[in-house]
């Protein structure tokens, strides 16, 4: 059992090529008190610490160790029995994973009741957020363009200008971010344009990349004309501080996929109370009508109502079929063939 | 003595009762069962479908097995419940994908789907395993897919299911218990109808019960009948033979005293005289005695069949007091009526018979040249016939003893009397739904004052 637990970690390993806890960013927020409440997580730094200095207000005795890593280190370190007392990520399925596999301790309060079931499962995962992909431009490359609205015509508009958007795409690297991975294995199974829009940025030479942030500064800077499945939160924060006025957020009325942003509290945990306590903040703020200034959207912002249409994406075991090392293999295959054409 | 053991009401309530809960207990546990089983059943079906659609993507490619995970497959185990879920594809005994350490499946046919239960990762599981040959590289390869899934949805489905069943079962028990009970009471109800009749009889009304009940009650009915039948008979044969005896007495002791007297008159010595008298005295009593066995058999033998003829209370006091007159103007003692019309319902005999030993123990016991009054009131549905004499009174006895058998007061030393006149009225009244009051006068004269009650008309 243990050493097959090994094995998987090991089999993780491989595929992400990771070494143990490949950190990102890492900040300790002290509290009064010697106990600490250890979060390992995939959101920026900047994006939780107002979460982070809102928890403390409440509990000052808890000291804060928060620790930025990608979805997959996050899901290495935790099989492996990092110990914990949170885990936080984007990559849904990933965490999906960890519940099912038995690495996530159960929570139940009256704060995690009041979550719609689709936002919570077995009293194990629970989702805070609901984040749509979205395309970011820059407006400059389409000075004459009309605005693609659909997968379809975002096809046509690269396809007829090819010299235009040559080298200035870009797009997550699947095989390095989970997030990415989420996204477009999501894709390959609700649109079928996924693979022909695949197909002609790749003769476009696209740019890879690891997280929605740097995309998004490309974007903004020139660098890229646009970027394709971006987070919708980070870029709409982005677009705040934009001064340039060229950036501009596309959402793709075809489909458009809407990623829960996911939260656990680890087997190895030991401040459960505390990570309990977390938990509530975030439900409670998952929950609240008035969007706030908070930077994160809510439960509500995307999931219902909005001119999407498009609910979230399901939690449930389906999330790991392409996690499956055979069906991830075979996915990764297609997609380089479809990347790196040249 | 009776020995009381339970009801058979109460029996029958808890016997029913029991087979409810019985029946309760029965019925909740199997729909228990056939609520795990048929959510069991559908959880196996998803599974074998999930299995199934895994299996078909089985395929050989370049010498090598290849398969890949279908959405669907896990998107429909997600459906039902909210369930973890395992997987694990073998060839041969080599772990293709999956769960490695998954509980090995049970070996079955090729094609066909084995199912089976197991504990996986610290919770009970249950798995469909299907097998299936692949050719690949160096020949024919078996193929196994196993799914698993924890069955904590099936569980919570069967237990609501149970739960509710036995909230049903409950529910059942309690109605079945009222029912029960209702039922016991009104099967019995013709018992108790029974026994209220036999106890709201007089007690010497030993007419058979004639009456509708049940034919399991006929028995019972016809057994009592006819013991009261052997008992009435019974009565009636001693009643008979006291009467007989009472009568062959008489006879004789009247010759008796006629020789007797004839015997006083003749002889001279005082001695002789005296014992005379005393043997007189004697027969006196004795024929008393025997004439009032006689009335009280004449009581007992008519009141059970007893006629209820219209009869006028005065008339029969007037008729009375003429046959009394005689011995009352012996003794001086003025009988004084005062009587109205009184319609009752009655046997004449028997009632004057009754008057007749109350008037004659007022006669008797009062002293000479006084004064018995009869009176007759009407009262709350009630006639009152009170004789009131200016005698001694009953004494400081409780009165109500003087009417047992035989029972005569202290003040009797020299007066003849059996004991059985108070007896007689006593029975004949009750006999017409009346009672016989006895009490002292409240005129002041201290004599007794004797009321004999009867309904009116
Ligand atoms: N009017 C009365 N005054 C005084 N005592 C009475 C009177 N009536 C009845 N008693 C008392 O009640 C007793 C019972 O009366 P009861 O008529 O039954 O018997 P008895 O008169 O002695 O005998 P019997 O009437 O049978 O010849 C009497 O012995 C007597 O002591
Ligand atoms: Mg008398």
């Amino acid at each position: 059992m243990r050493i097959l637990g090994l094995a998987i970690g090991l089999i993780i390993w491989s595929v992400t090529a990771a070494s143990p806890l490949e950190i990102e960013d890492q900040r300790v927020f002290p509290g009064t008190s010697a106990r600490v409440l250890r979060i390992i997580s995939t959101t920026d730094l900047a994006v939780f610490e107002p979460y982070i200095r809102a928890f403390q207000n409440d509990h000052p005795e808890l000291s804060i160790d928060y620790t930025v890593v990608s979805s997959s280190t996050l899901h290495g370190a935790i099989r492996a029995g990092a110990q914990f007392d949170l885990a936080m990520s984007s990559a849904m399925d990933l965490q999906f994973q960890l519940a099912n596999d038995g690495y996530a301790r159960r929570y139940r309060s009256g704060a995690t009741e009041t979550l719609p079931d689709w936002a919570r499962w077995r009293d194990l995962i629970f989702a805070f957020t609901t984040e749509p992909a979205v395309v970011v431009i820059n407006s400059a490359f389409f000075a004459d363009l009309d605005l693609p609205f659909t997968r379809q015509e975002l096809i046509a508009i690269l396809r007829d200008n090819p010299e235009r958007f040559g080298g200035a795409l870009g797009t997550y690297d699947v095989r390095e971010s989970g997030l990415g991975f989420l996204f477009a294995t999501q894709e390959d199974r609700s649109s079928d344009a996924y693979w022909r829009l695949n197909e002609v940025m790749g003769r476009l030479g696209p740019k890879l990349y690891c997280c929605s942030s740097l995309m998004i500064e490309d974007v903004a800077s020139g660098r890229l004309a646009l970027a394709y499945n971006v987070l919708g939160s980070y870029a709409t924060t982005r677009l705040e501080q934009d001064q340039s006025g060229r950036m501009q957020i596309l959402q793709m009325q075809d489909f458009t996929n809407v990623m829960l942003r996911t939260v656990l509290i680890p087997a190895t945990a030991k401040e459960t109370d505390a990570a309990g306590a977390m938990i509530d903040m975030l439900v409670r703020l998952g929950l609240r009508d008035v969007a706030g200034d908070w930077p994160l959207p809510s439960l509500r912002a995307a999931g219902l109502g909005e001119t999407t249409g498009f609910g979230p994406i399901r939690l449930g075991p389906a999330l790991m079929v392409y996690l499956d090392p055979l069906n991830r293999r075979a996915f990764v295959t297609e997609w380089e063939n479809a990347m790196e054409q040249r | 003595m009776m020995v009381v053991t339970r009801s058979i009401g109460k029996r029958l309530t808890l016997l029913l009762a029991g087979v409810a809960a019985l029946l309760s207990v029965l019925s909740w546990s199997m729909v228990t069962g056939l609520a795990r089983e048929a959510t069991q059943r559908t959880q196996d079906n998803v599974l074998a479908a999930s299995a199934t659609t895994i299996a078909e993507t089985l395929r050989s490619e370049q010498g090598a097995v290849r398969l890949e995970l279908p959405y669907a497959a896990f998107a429909m185990l997600g459906a039902i419940s909210q369930d973890r879920v395992f997987y694990r594809v073998t060839a041969d005994d080599e772990t293709l994908t999956g769960y490695e350490d998954m509980p090995p499946p049970v070996p079955g046919r090729q094609g066909q789907v084995m199912f089976d239960t197991a504990n996986y990762r610290d919770a009970p599981i249950r798995m469909a395993s299907i097998s299936r040959l692949v050719l690949a590289g160096d020949g024919p390869v078996l193929v196994t897919v196993t799914v698993g899934q924890t069955r904590d949805g099936v569980g919570a489905i069967a237990a609501e299911l149970s739960q509710l069943a036995a909230i049903f079962s409950v529910a059942f028990f309690l109605v079945a218990v009222a029912l029960s009970a209702f039922v016991a009471q009104t099967s019995l109800r013709p018992l108790n109808e029974i026994a209220a009749a036999v106890s709201r009889r007089g007690p010497s009304d030993l007419r058979p019960l004639y009456r509708e009940a049940p034919a399991d009650l006929a028995p019972l009915l016809n057994a009592l009948n006819r013991l009261m039948d052997r008992l009435q008979q019974s009565i009636r044969r001693s009643e008979d033979f006291i009467a007989e005896a009472a009568h062959r007495i008489r006879t004789p002791l009247a010759t008796v005293r006629a020789q007797a007297e004839i015997a006083l008159r003749t002889v001279s010595g005082e001695p002789e005289k005296d014992r005379l008298r005393r043997i007189i005295r004697a027969v006196d009593e004795s024929s008393r005695s025997a004439g009032q066995l006689l009335d009280h058999a004449t009581v007992a033998y008519r009141t059970e069949d007893l006629a209820r003829d219209r009869l006028d209370l005065a008339d029969l006091v007037a008729q009375t007091v003429a046959a009394m007159e005689p011995t009352a103007a012996m003794r001086d003692i003025h009988l004084q009526v005062d009587g109205v019309p009184t319609p009752i319902s009655g046997d004449a005999v028997l009632l004057e018979s009754a008057i007749r030993n109350v008037l004659d123990n007022a006669i008797k016991y009062a002293p000479e040249d006084t004064t018995v009054t009869l009176g007759i009131t009407h009262a709350a549905g009630a006639a009152r016939l009170t004789i009131t004499d200016q005698g001694p009174g009953l004494g400081d006895e409780p009165v109500d003893d003087l009417i047992e058998r035989f029972k005569r007061g202290k003040n009797t030393e020299s007066i003849v009397g059996s004991g059985l006149g108070l007896t007689i009225a006593a029975d004949v009244l009750r006999a017409h739904g009346g009672r016989l009051d006895l009490a002292t006068a409240t005129n002041g004269s201290g004599g007794a004052c004797v009321s004999l009650v009867l309904p009116l008309v």
